[in-house]
Protein backbone atom coordinates (compact mmCIF):
# COMPACT_ATOMS: atom_id res chain seq x y z
CA UNK A 1 0.00 0.00 0.00
CA UNK A 2 2.80 2.49 0.94
CA UNK A 3 4.31 2.08 -2.44
CA UNK A 4 1.14 3.34 -3.60
CA UNK A 5 1.09 6.36 -1.71
CA UNK A 6 4.56 7.14 -2.55
CA UNK A 7 4.01 7.66 -5.74
CA UNK A 8 -0.06 8.99 -5.29
CA UNK A 9 1.28 11.89 -7.56
CA UNK A 10 2.65 9.74 -10.64
CA UNK A 11 -0.83 7.70 -10.03
CA UNK A 12 -3.22 10.56 -10.06
CA UNK A 13 -1.14 12.49 -13.48
CA UNK A 14 -1.76 8.75 -14.69
CA UNK A 15 -5.25 8.45 -14.32
CA UNK A 16 -5.90 12.22 -15.69
CA UNK A 17 -3.68 10.83 -18.54
CA UNK A 18 -6.00 8.04 -18.96
CA UNK A 19 -8.92 10.46 -18.95
CA UNK A 20 -7.50 12.43 -21.24
CA UNK A 21 -7.23 9.56 -23.93
CA UNK A 22 -10.94 8.53 -23.41
CA UNK A 23 -12.87 11.91 -23.57
CA UNK A 24 -10.33 12.05 -27.13
CA UNK A 25 -11.73 8.93 -28.04
CA UNK A 26 -15.22 9.33 -26.72
CA UNK A 27 -15.37 12.87 -29.05
CA UNK A 28 -14.21 10.59 -32.34
CA UNK A 29 -16.00 7.80 -31.64
CA UNK A 30 -19.59 8.82 -31.10
CA UNK A 31 -19.91 10.89 -34.08
CA UNK A 32 -18.12 8.31 -36.10
CA UNK A 33 -19.86 5.40 -35.30
CA UNK A 34 -23.54 7.34 -35.59
CA UNK A 35 -22.35 8.63 -38.98
CA UNK A 36 -21.34 4.58 -39.93
CA UNK A 37 -24.77 4.02 -37.98
CA UNK A 38 -26.64 6.08 -40.79
CA UNK A 39 -25.28 5.12 -43.45
CA UNK A 40 -25.75 1.41 -42.38
CA UNK A 41 -29.75 2.09 -42.06
CA UNK A 42 -29.61 4.50 -45.71
CA UNK A 43 -31.60 3.43 -48.66
CA UNK A 44 -28.69 3.77 -50.80
CA UNK A 45 -27.18 0.31 -51.03
CA UNK A 46 -23.63 1.20 -51.86
CA UNK A 47 -23.63 3.21 -48.46
CA UNK A 48 -25.34 0.48 -46.76
CA UNK A 49 -22.39 -1.76 -47.99
CA UNK A 50 -19.73 0.25 -46.67
CA UNK A 51 -21.29 0.60 -43.71
CA UNK A 52 -20.99 -3.11 -43.29
CA UNK A 53 -17.69 -3.45 -44.84
CA UNK A 54 -16.53 -1.25 -41.59
CA UNK A 55 -18.26 -2.75 -39.35
CA UNK A 56 -17.16 -6.29 -40.29
CA UNK A 57 -13.94 -5.46 -40.56
CA UNK A 58 -13.43 -3.33 -36.89
CA UNK A 59 -15.35 -5.35 -35.14
CA UNK A 60 -13.69 -8.66 -35.93
CA UNK A 61 -10.14 -7.48 -35.28
CA UNK A 62 -8.65 -7.37 -32.20
CA UNK A 63 -7.79 -3.46 -31.04
CA UNK A 64 -4.39 -4.82 -30.96
CA UNK A 65 -4.21 -5.46 -34.35
CA UNK A 66 -5.97 -1.82 -35.02
CA UNK A 67 -3.30 -0.16 -33.01
CA UNK A 68 -0.24 -2.25 -34.56
CA UNK A 69 -1.65 -1.23 -37.73
CA UNK A 70 -2.38 2.22 -37.39
CA UNK A 71 1.45 2.62 -35.81
CA UNK A 72 3.08 0.79 -38.11
CA UNK A 73 1.21 1.07 -41.20
CA UNK A 74 0.19 4.18 -41.68
CA UNK A 75 4.02 5.92 -41.13
CA UNK A 76 4.87 3.73 -44.84
CA UNK A 77 1.81 5.98 -46.30
CA UNK A 78 3.86 8.83 -45.43
CA UNK A 79 1.06 9.83 -42.17
CA UNK A 80 3.56 10.88 -39.22
CA UNK A 81 2.74 11.50 -35.67
CA UNK A 82 2.71 11.39 -31.60
CA UNK A 83 1.58 7.73 -30.92
CA UNK A 84 -0.58 9.37 -28.37
CA UNK A 85 -2.43 10.57 -31.93
CA UNK A 86 -2.18 6.99 -33.25
CA UNK A 87 -3.41 4.82 -30.14
CA UNK A 88 -6.27 7.39 -30.01
CA UNK A 89 -6.73 6.75 -33.33
CA UNK A 90 -7.07 3.40 -33.03
CA UNK A 91 -9.21 3.73 -30.72
CA UNK A 92 -11.90 5.49 -31.99
CA UNK A 93 -12.23 3.40 -35.68
CA UNK A 94 -12.40 0.47 -33.63
CA UNK A 95 -14.85 1.88 -30.84
CA UNK A 96 -17.01 3.47 -33.85
CA UNK A 97 -17.92 -0.45 -35.55
CA UNK A 98 -19.46 -0.67 -31.87
CA UNK A 99 -21.26 2.50 -31.38
CA UNK A 100 -22.79 2.01 -34.52
CA UNK A 101 -24.18 -1.48 -33.82
CA UNK A 102 -25.59 -0.23 -30.67
CA UNK A 103 -27.11 2.84 -32.92
CA UNK A 104 -28.58 0.92 -35.31
CA UNK A 105 -30.22 -1.62 -32.82
CA UNK A 106 -31.87 1.27 -31.24
CA UNK A 107 -33.28 2.72 -34.55
CA UNK A 108 -34.73 -0.76 -35.72
CA UNK A 109 -36.14 -1.88 -31.95
CA UNK A 110 -38.76 1.12 -32.70
CA UNK A 111 -41.94 -1.07 -34.37
CA UNK A 112 -43.03 0.03 -37.78
CA UNK A 113 -45.96 1.11 -36.58
CA UNK A 114 -44.51 3.62 -34.93
CA UNK A 115 -43.53 5.33 -38.23
CA UNK A 116 -46.24 4.24 -40.29
CA UNK A 117 -48.80 5.77 -38.14
CA UNK A 118 -45.98 9.07 -37.90
CA UNK A 119 -46.66 9.16 -41.76
CA UNK A 120 -50.45 8.33 -41.61
CA UNK A 121 -50.81 11.98 -39.32
CA UNK A 122 -49.46 13.81 -42.26
CA UNK A 123 -45.60 14.01 -40.37
CA UNK A 124 -43.29 14.27 -43.25
CA UNK A 125 -39.42 11.74 -42.73
CA UNK A 126 -37.77 14.63 -40.60
CA UNK A 127 -40.71 15.39 -38.54
CA UNK A 128 -40.94 10.98 -37.86
CA UNK A 129 -37.77 10.84 -37.45
CA UNK A 130 -37.48 13.70 -35.13
CA UNK A 131 -40.93 13.86 -32.78
CA UNK A 132 -41.09 9.82 -33.42
CA UNK A 133 -38.74 7.26 -34.35
CA UNK A 134 -35.48 9.45 -32.77
CA UNK A 135 -37.11 10.01 -29.27
CA UNK A 136 -37.99 6.09 -29.29
CA UNK A 137 -34.36 5.08 -30.25
CA UNK A 138 -32.08 7.14 -28.40
CA UNK A 139 -34.59 5.23 -25.24
CA UNK A 140 -33.50 1.95 -26.31
CA UNK A 141 -29.72 3.17 -27.23
CA UNK A 142 -28.43 3.88 -24.26
CA UNK A 143 -28.35 0.31 -21.86
CA UNK A 144 -25.94 -0.85 -24.84
CA UNK A 145 -24.30 2.29 -25.82
CA UNK A 146 -23.35 2.66 -22.22
CA UNK A 147 -21.91 -0.65 -21.99
CA UNK A 148 -19.88 0.31 -25.42
CA UNK A 149 -18.62 3.05 -23.74
CA UNK A 150 -17.51 2.05 -20.91
CA UNK A 151 -15.72 -1.09 -22.40
CA UNK A 152 -14.14 1.68 -24.13
CA UNK A 153 -12.61 3.08 -20.67
CA UNK A 154 -11.28 0.00 -20.04
CA UNK A 155 -9.93 -0.62 -23.74
CA UNK A 156 -7.67 2.55 -22.96
CA UNK A 157 -5.61 0.45 -20.96
CA UNK A 158 -4.96 -1.49 -23.83
CA UNK A 159 -4.03 2.24 -25.97
CA UNK A 160 -1.88 3.11 -22.54
CA UNK A 161 0.10 -0.73 -22.92
CA UNK A 162 1.01 0.29 -26.41
CA UNK A 163 2.89 2.90 -25.47
CA UNK A 164 1.44 6.11 -24.71
CA UNK A 165 3.26 7.38 -21.85
CA UNK A 166 1.98 8.93 -18.56
CA UNK A 167 -1.01 6.97 -18.65
CA UNK A 168 -2.23 4.52 -15.55
CA UNK A 169 -0.79 1.65 -16.79
CA UNK A 170 2.73 3.16 -18.67
CA UNK A 171 3.06 4.64 -14.33
CA UNK A 172 2.35 1.08 -13.32
CA UNK A 173 4.63 -0.11 -16.02
CA UNK A 174 7.53 2.43 -15.09
CA UNK A 175 7.58 1.52 -11.49
CA UNK A 176 7.38 -1.84 -12.19
CA UNK A 177 10.19 -2.44 -14.76
CA UNK A 178 12.46 0.78 -14.47
CA UNK A 179 12.16 1.51 -10.74
CA UNK A 180 11.54 -2.06 -8.86
CA UNK A 181 8.67 -1.33 -7.51
CA UNK A 182 6.25 -4.73 -6.40
CA UNK A 183 4.20 -5.61 -9.51
CA UNK A 184 1.81 -7.03 -6.76
CA UNK A 185 1.07 -3.33 -5.14
CA UNK A 186 1.71 -1.55 -7.71
CA UNK A 187 -0.62 -2.96 -10.51
CA UNK A 188 -3.06 -5.10 -7.78
CA UNK A 189 -3.99 -2.16 -6.04
CA UNK A 190 -2.25 1.21 -8.15
CA UNK A 191 -3.62 0.68 -11.39
CA UNK A 192 -6.53 -1.35 -10.80
CA UNK A 193 -8.16 1.06 -7.86
CA UNK A 194 -7.40 3.82 -10.83
CA UNK A 195 -9.50 1.93 -13.54
CA UNK A 196 -12.29 1.38 -10.87
CA UNK A 197 -12.35 4.63 -10.22
CA UNK A 198 -13.38 5.33 -14.01
CA UNK A 199 -15.30 2.54 -14.52
CA UNK A 200 -17.53 1.78 -11.54
CA UNK A 201 -18.90 5.52 -11.22
CA UNK A 202 -19.27 5.21 -15.01
CA UNK A 203 -21.57 2.38 -14.39
CA UNK A 204 -23.32 3.33 -11.52
CA UNK A 205 -24.22 6.65 -13.91
CA UNK A 206 -25.37 4.37 -16.44
CA UNK A 207 -27.70 2.76 -14.07
CA UNK A 208 -29.50 5.84 -13.25
CA UNK A 209 -29.85 7.18 -16.79
CA UNK A 210 -31.08 4.18 -17.83
CA UNK A 211 -33.32 3.94 -14.90
CA UNK A 212 -34.44 7.44 -16.03
CA UNK A 213 -34.91 6.34 -19.44
CA UNK A 214 -36.34 3.48 -19.23
CA UNK A 215 -39.84 2.92 -21.65
CA UNK A 216 -42.49 0.36 -20.60
CA UNK A 217 -43.44 -0.85 -24.66
CA UNK B 1 -37.25 -6.89 -52.52
CA UNK B 2 -33.82 -5.07 -52.79
CA UNK B 3 -34.94 -2.39 -49.81
CA UNK B 4 -34.84 -4.21 -46.53
CA UNK B 5 -37.37 -4.10 -44.14
CA UNK B 6 -36.90 -0.93 -42.33
CA UNK B 7 -38.66 1.23 -40.11
CA UNK B 8 -37.41 4.69 -40.86
CA UNK B 9 -39.23 4.68 -44.74
CA UNK B 10 -42.11 3.22 -46.84
CA UNK B 11 -41.50 0.74 -50.16
CA UNK B 12 -40.07 3.75 -52.36
CA UNK B 13 -42.30 5.71 -55.22
CA UNK B 14 -40.98 6.76 -58.44
CA UNK B 15 -39.74 9.86 -57.33
CA UNK B 16 -37.87 8.59 -54.26
CA UNK B 17 -36.41 5.39 -56.39
CA UNK B 18 -35.21 8.46 -59.01
CA UNK B 19 -33.40 10.30 -55.87
CA UNK B 20 -32.09 6.92 -54.65
CA UNK B 21 -30.50 6.31 -57.77
CA UNK B 22 -29.25 9.55 -57.93
CA UNK B 23 -27.81 8.95 -54.31
CA UNK B 24 -26.37 5.52 -55.12
CA UNK B 25 -24.35 7.46 -58.06
CA UNK B 26 -22.96 10.20 -55.59
CA UNK B 27 -21.83 7.46 -53.35
CA UNK B 28 -20.60 5.01 -55.84
CA UNK B 29 -18.17 8.10 -57.00
CA UNK B 30 -17.59 9.60 -53.55
CA UNK B 31 -16.13 5.58 -52.61
CA UNK B 32 -14.15 5.06 -56.03
CA UNK B 33 -12.71 8.68 -55.39
CA UNK B 34 -12.05 7.53 -51.06
CA UNK B 35 -10.44 4.10 -53.19
CA UNK B 36 -8.47 5.89 -55.60
CA UNK B 37 -6.87 7.96 -53.43
CA UNK B 38 -5.86 5.20 -51.22
CA UNK B 39 -4.66 2.94 -54.01
CA UNK B 40 -2.88 5.79 -55.55
CA UNK B 41 -1.35 6.86 -51.95
CA UNK B 42 -0.28 2.91 -51.34
CA UNK B 43 0.90 2.60 -55.37
CA UNK B 44 3.16 5.78 -54.64
CA UNK B 45 4.82 4.49 -51.94
CA UNK B 46 5.52 1.05 -53.25
CA UNK B 47 3.36 -0.72 -51.34
CA UNK B 48 2.21 -3.28 -53.89
CA UNK B 49 5.50 -4.69 -54.57
CA UNK B 50 6.48 -8.25 -54.83
CA UNK B 51 9.31 -7.46 -52.39
CA UNK B 52 6.84 -7.00 -50.10
CA UNK B 53 3.91 -9.21 -50.76
CA UNK B 54 5.71 -12.10 -51.56
CA UNK B 55 6.77 -13.65 -48.48
CA UNK B 56 2.85 -13.68 -47.87
CA UNK B 57 1.44 -14.90 -51.11
CA UNK B 58 3.54 -16.00 -53.05
CA UNK B 59 4.57 -19.44 -52.94
CA UNK B 60 7.93 -19.57 -54.72
CA UNK B 61 9.33 -17.30 -52.60
CA UNK B 62 12.14 -17.90 -50.18
CA UNK B 63 10.95 -16.99 -46.93
CA UNK B 64 7.12 -17.96 -47.78
CA UNK B 65 6.45 -21.81 -45.82
CA UNK B 66 8.85 -19.76 -43.11
CA UNK B 67 6.22 -17.28 -42.76
CA UNK B 68 3.11 -19.43 -43.06
CA UNK B 69 4.56 -21.62 -40.36
CA UNK B 70 4.85 -18.99 -38.04
CA UNK B 71 1.37 -17.57 -38.86
CA UNK B 72 0.14 -21.20 -38.51
CA UNK B 73 1.82 -21.59 -34.84
CA UNK B 74 -0.12 -18.10 -34.37
CA UNK B 75 -2.91 -19.42 -34.92
CA UNK B 76 -3.44 -22.75 -33.10
CA UNK B 77 -1.81 -20.92 -30.12
CA UNK B 78 -4.49 -18.27 -30.27
CA UNK B 79 -7.06 -20.83 -30.42
CA UNK B 80 -5.37 -23.01 -27.82
CA UNK B 81 -5.18 -19.89 -24.98
CA UNK B 82 -9.11 -18.99 -26.09
CA UNK B 83 -10.66 -22.37 -25.98
CA UNK B 84 -8.44 -23.10 -22.69
CA UNK B 85 -9.72 -19.77 -20.85
CA UNK B 86 -13.32 -20.23 -22.71
CA UNK B 87 -13.71 -23.81 -21.07
CA UNK B 88 -12.49 -22.30 -17.68
CA UNK B 89 -14.56 -19.41 -17.71
CA UNK B 90 -18.06 -21.40 -18.78
CA UNK B 91 -17.21 -23.64 -15.61
CA UNK B 92 -16.12 -20.86 -12.96
CA UNK B 93 -19.08 -18.78 -14.06
CA UNK B 94 -21.73 -21.22 -13.52
CA UNK B 95 -20.35 -21.91 -9.99
CA UNK B 96 -20.37 -18.42 -9.33
CA UNK B 97 -23.83 -18.00 -10.88
CA UNK B 98 -25.21 -20.88 -8.65
CA UNK B 99 -23.57 -19.80 -5.89
CA UNK B 100 -24.89 -16.07 -6.51
CA UNK B 101 -28.57 -17.47 -6.92
CA UNK B 102 -28.45 -19.70 -4.06
CA UNK B 103 -26.90 -17.91 -1.47
CA UNK B 104 -28.90 -15.46 0.63
CA UNK B 105 -29.04 -12.12 0.30
CA UNK B 106 -26.18 -11.12 2.63
CA UNK B 107 -23.91 -13.75 1.38
CA UNK B 108 -23.95 -12.25 -2.19
CA UNK B 109 -22.84 -9.25 -1.68
CA UNK B 110 -19.09 -10.98 -1.06
CA UNK B 111 -19.80 -12.36 -4.43
CA UNK B 112 -21.02 -9.40 -6.27
CA UNK B 113 -18.17 -7.44 -4.42
CA UNK B 114 -15.58 -9.74 -7.02
CA UNK B 115 -18.35 -9.47 -10.02
CA UNK B 116 -18.04 -5.58 -10.34
CA UNK B 117 -14.50 -5.65 -9.79
CA UNK B 118 -13.17 -8.08 -11.98
CA UNK B 119 -15.84 -6.69 -14.73
CA UNK B 120 -14.60 -3.14 -13.76
CA UNK B 121 -10.86 -4.05 -14.65
CA UNK B 122 -9.44 -4.04 -18.22
CA UNK B 123 -8.58 -7.41 -19.18
CA UNK B 124 -4.77 -6.16 -20.25
CA UNK B 125 -4.34 -5.40 -16.41
CA UNK B 126 -5.85 -8.46 -15.37
CA UNK B 127 -3.87 -10.71 -17.57
CA UNK B 128 -0.84 -8.35 -16.72
CA UNK B 129 -1.58 -9.57 -12.95
CA UNK B 130 -2.12 -13.06 -13.59
CA UNK B 131 1.18 -13.53 -15.56
CA UNK B 132 3.67 -11.23 -13.72
CA UNK B 133 2.30 -11.23 -10.47
CA UNK B 134 1.29 -14.72 -9.49
CA UNK B 135 4.92 -15.86 -9.83
CA UNK B 136 6.05 -13.38 -7.35
CA UNK B 137 3.28 -14.54 -4.95
CA UNK B 138 4.29 -18.14 -5.19
CA UNK B 139 1.75 -19.36 -7.55
CA UNK B 140 3.87 -21.52 -10.00
CA UNK B 141 2.34 -22.27 -12.97
CA UNK B 142 5.92 -23.65 -15.13
CA UNK B 143 4.87 -27.20 -14.24
CA UNK B 144 1.65 -27.10 -16.41
CA UNK B 145 1.62 -28.32 -19.96
CA UNK B 146 2.05 -25.17 -22.46
CA UNK B 147 4.44 -23.17 -19.93
CA UNK B 148 4.19 -20.10 -17.76
CA UNK B 149 2.75 -17.39 -20.24
CA UNK B 150 -0.15 -19.51 -21.55
CA UNK B 151 -1.76 -20.37 -18.45
CA UNK B 152 -0.93 -17.04 -16.87
CA UNK B 153 -2.77 -15.46 -19.76
CA UNK B 154 -5.74 -18.15 -19.61
CA UNK B 155 -6.19 -17.24 -15.81
CA UNK B 156 -6.35 -13.16 -16.51
CA UNK B 157 -8.57 -13.82 -19.47
CA UNK B 158 -10.56 -16.67 -16.98
CA UNK B 159 -10.60 -14.07 -14.42
CA UNK B 160 -12.69 -11.70 -16.56
CA UNK B 161 -15.05 -13.62 -19.14
CA UNK B 162 -16.09 -15.68 -16.14
CA UNK B 163 -17.89 -13.11 -14.61
CA UNK B 164 -19.20 -12.28 -17.52
CA UNK B 165 -20.74 -15.75 -18.43
CA UNK B 166 -22.07 -15.39 -14.56
CA UNK B 167 -24.29 -12.76 -15.66
CA UNK B 168 -25.04 -14.75 -18.58
CA UNK B 169 -26.31 -17.78 -17.13
CA UNK B 170 -27.72 -15.68 -14.21
CA UNK B 171 -30.62 -14.01 -17.18
CA UNK B 172 -30.28 -17.54 -18.65
CA UNK B 173 -31.94 -18.87 -15.64
CA UNK B 174 -33.84 -16.11 -14.68
CA UNK B 175 -35.39 -15.87 -17.78
CA UNK B 176 -37.07 -19.40 -17.94
CA UNK B 177 -40.70 -19.58 -16.64
CA UNK B 178 -41.32 -20.09 -13.17
CA UNK B 179 -43.29 -22.99 -13.94
CA UNK B 180 -39.85 -24.64 -14.05
CA UNK B 181 -38.88 -24.80 -11.11
CA UNK B 182 -41.68 -24.92 -9.14
CA UNK B 183 -42.34 -28.40 -11.34
CA UNK B 184 -38.97 -29.36 -10.86
CA UNK B 185 -39.57 -28.84 -6.81
CA UNK B 186 -43.06 -30.60 -6.59
CA UNK B 187 -41.54 -33.89 -8.06
CA UNK B 188 -39.25 -34.07 -5.49
CA UNK B 189 -35.70 -32.76 -7.15
CA UNK B 190 -33.80 -30.60 -4.19
CA UNK B 191 -33.01 -27.65 -5.24
CA UNK B 192 -29.54 -28.67 -6.33
CA UNK B 193 -31.00 -31.46 -8.50
CA UNK B 194 -33.31 -28.70 -9.81
CA UNK B 195 -30.65 -26.69 -11.20
CA UNK B 196 -28.65 -29.20 -12.47
CA UNK B 197 -31.10 -31.34 -14.13
CA UNK B 198 -33.90 -28.99 -15.36
CA UNK B 199 -32.60 -25.35 -15.24
CA UNK B 200 -29.25 -24.65 -16.46
CA UNK B 201 -29.45 -27.53 -19.36
CA UNK B 202 -32.32 -25.11 -20.51
CA UNK B 203 -30.75 -21.99 -19.78
CA UNK B 204 -27.54 -22.89 -21.56
CA UNK B 205 -29.49 -23.89 -24.47
CA UNK B 206 -30.93 -20.05 -24.54
CA UNK B 207 -27.60 -18.59 -24.02
CA UNK B 208 -25.57 -20.40 -26.75
CA UNK B 209 -25.69 -17.59 -29.33
CA UNK B 210 -24.43 -15.42 -26.49
CA UNK B 211 -21.64 -18.14 -25.32
CA UNK B 212 -19.96 -18.13 -29.13
CA UNK B 213 -20.47 -14.41 -29.46
CA UNK B 214 -18.30 -13.96 -26.13
CA UNK B 215 -15.86 -16.46 -27.75
CA UNK B 216 -15.24 -13.83 -30.26
CA UNK B 217 -14.08 -11.52 -27.40
CA UNK B 218 -11.57 -13.73 -26.37
CA UNK B 219 -10.14 -14.80 -29.40
CA UNK B 220 -9.90 -11.31 -30.25
CA UNK B 221 -8.15 -10.70 -26.30
CA UNK B 222 -5.93 -13.42 -26.42
CA UNK B 223 -3.93 -10.70 -28.44
CA UNK B 224 -3.12 -8.51 -25.48
CA UNK B 225 -0.42 -10.93 -24.03
CA UNK B 226 1.68 -9.19 -27.30
CA UNK B 227 2.15 -6.67 -24.31
CA UNK B 228 2.83 -8.64 -21.30
CA UNK B 229 5.40 -11.71 -22.12
CA UNK B 230 6.22 -13.75 -24.96
CA UNK B 231 3.49 -16.10 -25.89
CA UNK B 232 3.54 -16.81 -29.57
CA UNK B 233 -0.24 -15.96 -30.34
CA UNK B 234 -1.10 -15.14 -33.99
CA UNK B 235 -0.45 -11.12 -33.60
CA UNK B 236 2.96 -11.96 -31.99
CA UNK B 237 4.15 -14.02 -34.73
CA UNK B 238 2.78 -11.32 -37.08
CA UNK B 239 4.91 -8.93 -35.02
CA UNK B 240 8.06 -10.70 -35.59
CA UNK B 241 7.33 -11.31 -39.25
CA UNK B 242 7.23 -7.29 -39.40
CA UNK B 243 9.75 -6.74 -37.58
CA UNK B 244 12.42 -9.12 -40.56
CA UNK B 245 10.50 -8.21 -43.20
CA UNK B 246 10.05 -4.76 -42.97
CA UNK B 247 6.23 -4.78 -44.74
CA UNK B 248 3.76 -3.58 -41.41
CA UNK B 249 1.15 -2.81 -44.18
CA UNK B 250 1.23 -6.53 -45.74
CA UNK B 251 1.76 -8.47 -42.32
CA UNK B 252 -1.12 -7.09 -40.49
CA UNK B 253 -3.53 -6.89 -43.68
CA UNK B 254 -2.95 -10.59 -43.56
CA UNK B 255 -3.28 -10.77 -39.91
CA UNK B 256 -6.32 -8.57 -39.82
CA UNK B 257 -8.05 -10.74 -42.32
CA UNK B 258 -7.43 -14.29 -40.56
CA UNK B 259 -8.91 -12.75 -37.51
CA UNK B 260 -11.96 -11.29 -39.54
CA UNK B 261 -12.35 -14.82 -40.50
CA UNK B 262 -12.11 -16.83 -37.87
CA UNK B 263 -14.53 -14.49 -35.97
CA UNK B 264 -16.54 -13.94 -38.66
CA UNK B 265 -17.77 -17.08 -39.08
CA UNK B 266 -17.98 -17.71 -35.73
CA UNK B 267 -20.44 -14.54 -35.02
CA UNK B 268 -22.79 -16.08 -38.64
CA UNK B 269 -21.97 -19.81 -36.14
CA UNK B 270 -23.88 -17.55 -33.47
CA UNK B 271 -26.46 -15.95 -35.50
CA UNK B 272 -27.35 -18.98 -37.33
CA UNK B 273 -27.87 -20.75 -34.44
CA UNK B 274 -29.58 -18.44 -33.01
CA UNK B 275 -32.42 -18.08 -36.07
CA UNK B 276 -32.92 -21.89 -35.77
CA UNK B 277 -33.39 -21.53 -31.72
CA UNK B 278 -35.94 -19.01 -32.12
CA UNK B 279 -37.45 -21.06 -34.90
CA UNK B 280 -37.16 -24.28 -32.70
CA UNK B 281 -37.84 -22.62 -29.45
CA UNK B 282 -41.52 -22.24 -29.30
CA UNK B 283 -42.33 -25.40 -30.72
CA UNK B 284 -40.33 -27.10 -28.49
CA UNK B 285 -42.04 -25.37 -25.37
CA UNK B 286 -44.97 -25.89 -27.26
CA UNK B 287 -44.26 -30.15 -26.76
CA UNK B 288 -42.94 -29.32 -23.31
CA UNK B 289 -45.98 -27.94 -22.24
CA UNK B 290 -48.23 -30.51 -24.33
CA UNK B 291 -46.23 -33.12 -22.26
CA UNK B 292 -46.50 -31.87 -19.23
CA UNK B 293 -49.97 -32.89 -18.14
CA UNK B 294 -49.31 -36.37 -18.73
CA UNK B 295 -45.97 -36.58 -16.82
CA UNK B 296 -47.45 -35.05 -13.62
CA UNK B 297 -50.44 -36.78 -13.83
CA UNK B 298 -48.65 -40.25 -13.96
Amino acid sequence: MSDVLENIDLFVDGYLTSLKIILWALAGSLPLGVLIAACRVSPIPPLRAFGTFWVTTFRNTPLTVVLFFCAFGLPELGINNSFFFFGVLGLVLYTSAFVCEAVRSGINSVPAGQAEAARSIGLDFSQGLRFVVLPQALRTVVPPLGSVLIAMFKNSAVVGAFGVGGDLWSTGLGLTSAQGYPALTIFGIGVAVGFLCITLPAGALLQVLERRVAIAR
Amino acid sequence: MSQQETVLYDAQGPRARRRTRIGTAVAVLLLLGLAYVVVQRLAERDQFSMEKWGPLIDPGNETFDAVWRLIGEGVVNTVRAAILAMVLSIVLGTLIAVARLSVGRIGRIPLIGLIEILRGLPVVVLVFIAVRVLPDVGVDLRGLPGGQVLWGLVIGLTAYNMVIFAEIVRAGVASLPKGQREAALATGLTSGQTMRLVLLPQAFRTMLPAIISQLIVVLKDTSLVTFIANYDELLSQGESIRRNLDNPIQTFVVIALLYIAINYLLGRLAQYIEKRQSGRGRSAAATVEQEAAPTAGA
